[in-house]
């Protein structure tokens, strides 16, 4: 039995001993929320960053091809220009501007803190001004209006035309445009593009063709002369055979040169003239032009249809104008190209490797040096990796492959310069560290018991490994080569020494033998953005397409991801459930 | 206690001789195993016989598991592993340099404490150790899936789902496809490593069952925490401890009759 006193007393001393612990309990340490907020806030400034990019380029890529009205502005001094509205800006305008304006201006832009407003306009008709774009300040421009009949002409030269149709020369004889009926001009347009395209064709296809021939033959001439000699009676017969084919190509040659002429012929017998704003004409072949379109007139179905036509126009041409307009088809093909033989490079390497590292090796010093070198290889800058992908794959394998096994051709390399194969094998160079370490992660993940029971059923150690490790570690395994494949993908800097070029309309595939020619040099996105964006004469019309190729890019490599992952995704369900 | 550790050091082990029996599958002789400096058993001397179940029973850590993973060589996947003494099988050695390890351990089926199925199908799971010998012929393969899943008692519940994944099945009916596995490369010897500790009273029961059956057809090693486990399904009982054999002999001679007080002591469950 306690005293009641003695019971106050401990109750006391329970509830000192309380407050004492909970004046103590300030510790940060044991406090979650603080770190759960760093953690989350972490995670929120990296989504927030990506998503913000993403937006940037997916909005700015999107709207590029949607037609812009076109602007009518008369400027103070009565001049008038017809332009695009790109972009307005507040700028300061600088002592001599503010000189030559009245006071009520300059009052103006002194109430706005020296700042005046300004539009750039994009004018286009380079060729007759020297200027794609020109500023227009608030204070120049007396009034804007954007009246239907301005049209915008996409050429192949020159780039864009803004102005009217003055007149039409059809098949020779000239016509004023009011007297053409309806849809004249866009029946004329089509059958002018359709001559155009069927000229490429005669020329690159069928000509192509020719001249591809003819070039085998002579190829394999000097192939006889360097194999046996020109005194030889095989060099005797083979150089009968070249003057036989070369007449037989001659005449062919001829005869698709005449046909192509004639189309030519044709073709310069329609052209319109174009008037810009100020009236200056300027006469241009009807096929010259690629579309046409008046966008103050036009309503939205219109202009979906120009949107949607450019964007084909985008996925399925050659570039054209210094890669600043036309398509990006070629582009497309070599990054897909590339990363497809990246893949095909760096999974059967990177695999092999862990497995030996894994699962052959002594685990001992040895695996830990190599180990930690392959995982140092990633920190290696890849453009290390593009300058021995030139001096060991494309001067060292490739000269060498040439001197073996192309000595006609020499001096010009075929396999002893940059081209796609050496491209693909140097960024499968540059992402192996990746494949390696997710492959052996995903291999020392395998449970022990699954290997035991395969060895006890007498399972060999490589049978246990193709049917039981292999198989479980394979999503593991996919998550490493997406990972190797994105890296790649985006990969630009050592691709520019081992075979990326500025323009390359030969696609690494075609019609003829061995139609895939890993040689070939090949254009690629990334590149190109940077080709585009900086190294072309007008940044300012190269900016939307830096934004357009991006777009692509990015979606490009989220389509061979979200394949790749769901690859992935069907194996792990194969194994889910798993539990040991 | 310190009394009984002098009497094992000085004694060695106890045999209870048995008459008759069908002859000798395995015959451990003086078979030592150290894991790198530690040694996990001393000098083993017993005969497994031929068709019967012989029981490995002894507390956590004494060294059963090891003297079984010796019997199939799965010790060697071990770094740092050495051994003395001799395993023989069939009147050959199996640590002999010249032994085909694989050849060895198709002839011996084995059964883990935890079931451990391939992330496949029931059906391949059944037939791996025939994939594994490169016999694709789909009737023989389906005949020893059958015979296999008949004989582990598994055949009437999986015979609709054979192509579903084993994965899917309970932890009793996983165990039971592990003895399908272990059997459908007709083996001579079954090694089982505490197959029932992972599971609940039903599928124990069940296992033991199958042990019963399947003893008159293979010689039966098995590993067991589970004292009245050894007395119902085993003929013959080794008791371990700390790496020696201490007692061997027919069970109920063990379990009733034991020469020694450890003995006496670990069957009643007073220690272990
Ligand atoms: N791979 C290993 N490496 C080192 N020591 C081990 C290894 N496996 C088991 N041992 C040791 O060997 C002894 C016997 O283990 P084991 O045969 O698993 O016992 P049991 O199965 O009777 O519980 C234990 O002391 C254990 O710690
Ligand atoms: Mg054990």
């Amino acid at each position: 039995m306690v005293a009641p006193v003695a019971v106050e007393r401990l109750k006391l001393e329970v509830a000192g001993a309380r407050e004492a612990s909970r004046a103590r309990a300030v510790d940060i340490q044991s406090l979650g929320e603080p770190y759960l907020w760093a953690l989350g806030g972490a995670l929120a400034f990296g989504c927030l960053m990506i998503a913000g990019f993403l937006l940037l380029v997916a909005w700015n890529g999107v709207v590029t091809f949607w037609p812009k009205p076109i602007a009518v502005v008369t400027l103070a001094d009565g001049r008038k220009i017809a332009g695009e509205p790109i972009r307005s800006e507040l700028f300061r305008p600088g002592p001599e501007v503010l000189a030559k304006l009245v006071p009520d201006q300059r009052a103006a832009i002194a109430r706005s803190d020296g700042f005046a407003p300004r539009t750039l306009y994009r004018v286009a008709n380079y060729d007759l001004y020297g200027d794609d774009f020109l500023w227009v300040t608030s204070f120049e421009a007396r009034s804007v209006e954007q009246p239907p009949g301005m049209m915008l002409f996409e050429r192949l030269e020159w780039g864009p035309f803004i102005g009217t149709v003055k007149s039409l020369t059809a098949d020779g004889r000239q016509q004023a445009p009011d007297l053409l009926g309806p849809g004249e001009l866009a029946r004329l347009h089509g059958e002018a593009r359709a001559r155009w395209q069927r000229i490429r064709e005669i020329e690159r296809g069928d000509i192509g063709a020719v001249n591809h021939a003819l070039e085998q033959e002579r190829l394999r001439l000097r192939r006889v002369a360097i194999d046996q000699g020109e005194a030889s009676a095989a060099y005797a017969e083979a150089k009968a055979r070249l003057d036989r084919r070369q007449t037989d190509l001659g005449q062919r040659y001829e005869a698709l040169a005449a046909e192509a002429k004639a189309l030519k012929d044709r073709d310069a017998r329609d052209s319109v003239v174009l008037a810009d704003i100020a009236g200056k004409e300027k006469q241009i072949p009807l096929s010259a032009i690629v579309r046409y379109y008046a966008p103050n007139a036009m309503g939205w179905s219109d202009m979906l249809v120009v949107y949607l036509s450019r964007w084909w126009e985008f996925v399925s041409e050659e570039p054209r104008e210094a890669n600043t307009e036309g398509g990006v088809m070629p582009a497309i093909f070599g990054t897909a190209a590339l990363t497809i033989l990246l893949v095909i490079a760096v999974a059967p390497f990177g695999v092999v490797t862990a497995l030996y590292l894994r699962e052959y090796a002594r685990q001992g010093r040895m695996v830990a040096v190599v180990r930690i070198s392959v995982n140092n290889l990633a920190g290696v800058p890849s453009i290390v990796y593009g300058v021995f992908g030139l001096g060991f794959f494309a001067y060292f394998l490739g000269g060498t492959i040439d001197q073996l096994f192309y000595p006609e051709r020499l001096p010009s390399p075929t396999f002893g310069t940059g081209g796609l194969l050496w491209s693909s094998l140097t960024l499968a160079l540059l992402t192996v560290p990746v494949v390696i370490v997710a492959t052996e992660e995903a291999l020392a993940a395998v449970p022990r018991s699954m290997r035991e029971g395969s060895l006890a059923c007498g399972a060999s150690k490589w049978q246990t490994i193709r049917r039981i490790v292999l198989p479980r570690a394979m999503p593991g395994i996919l998550t490493g080569i997406i990972l190797a494949m994105a890296r790649g993908a985006g990969e630009v800097a050592p691709l520019m020494l081992v075979g990326v070029v500025k323009l390359a309309p030969e696609l690494p595939i075609d019609g003829y033998f061995p139609f895939l020619h890993l040689e070939r040099s090949f254009m690629h996105l990334g590149f190109h953005i940077y080709d585009v964006g900086f190294q072309s004469r007008n940044s300012e019309a190269g900016k939307p397409m830096v934004f357009v190729t991006t777009l692509l890019l990015v979606a490009l490599i989220f389509v061979m991801n979200i394949g790749a992952i769901m690859i992935r995704n069907r194996l792990k369900r194969r194994f889910a459930g798993s539990q040991f | 206690m310190v009394a009984v550790l002098k009497a094992v050091e000085e004694q060695g082990t106890v045999y209870h001789v048995k008459p008759g029996g069908a002859g000798q599958a395995l015959a451990v002789e003086e078979f030592c195993l150290w894991y790198g400096a530690k040694q996990a058993l001393f000098d083993v001397t017993m005969a497994v016989e031929k068709g019967l179940v012989t029981a490995l029973i002894g507390p956590s850590g004494c060294g059963k598991s090891t003297l079984l993973r010796s019997l199939n060589r799965m010790n060697d996947l071990i770094d740092g592993l050495r051994i003395g003494g001799r395993i023989a099988f069939g009147g050959a050695d199996i640590y002999a340099p010249d032994c085909d390890v694989i050849a060895l351990r198709k002839r011996m089926g084995m059964v883990f404490q935890k079931p451990n199925p391939f992330p496949m199908s029931i059906y391949e799971n059944v037939i791996y150790p025939l994939r594994v010998d490169g016999i694709n012929d789909r009737r023989m393969l389906a005949e020893t899936a059958e015979r296999a899943l008949r004989g582990s008692a598994l055949w009437e519940e999986v015979k609709d789902r054979l192509h579903e994944s084993a994965l899917g099945l309970s932890g009793g009916q996983q165990q039971r496809l592990c003895i399908a596995r272990a059997i459908a490369g007709d083996p001579e010897v079954l090694l089982m490593d505490e197959p029932c500790s992972a599971l609940d009273p039903v599928a124990t029961s069940k296992i033991e069952e199958l042990i019963e059956e399947l003893a008159g057809h293979y010689t039966i090693v098995i590993v067991t925490h589970n004292m009245q486990q050894a007395a119902r399904v085993s003929d013959n009982t080794a008791f371990m401890y700390l790496g020696k054999l201490i007692e061997y002999g027919e069970t109920e001679t063990v379990f009733t009759t034991p020469k020694l007080e450890k003995t006496q002591e670990y069957v009643t469950g007073r220690f272990g």
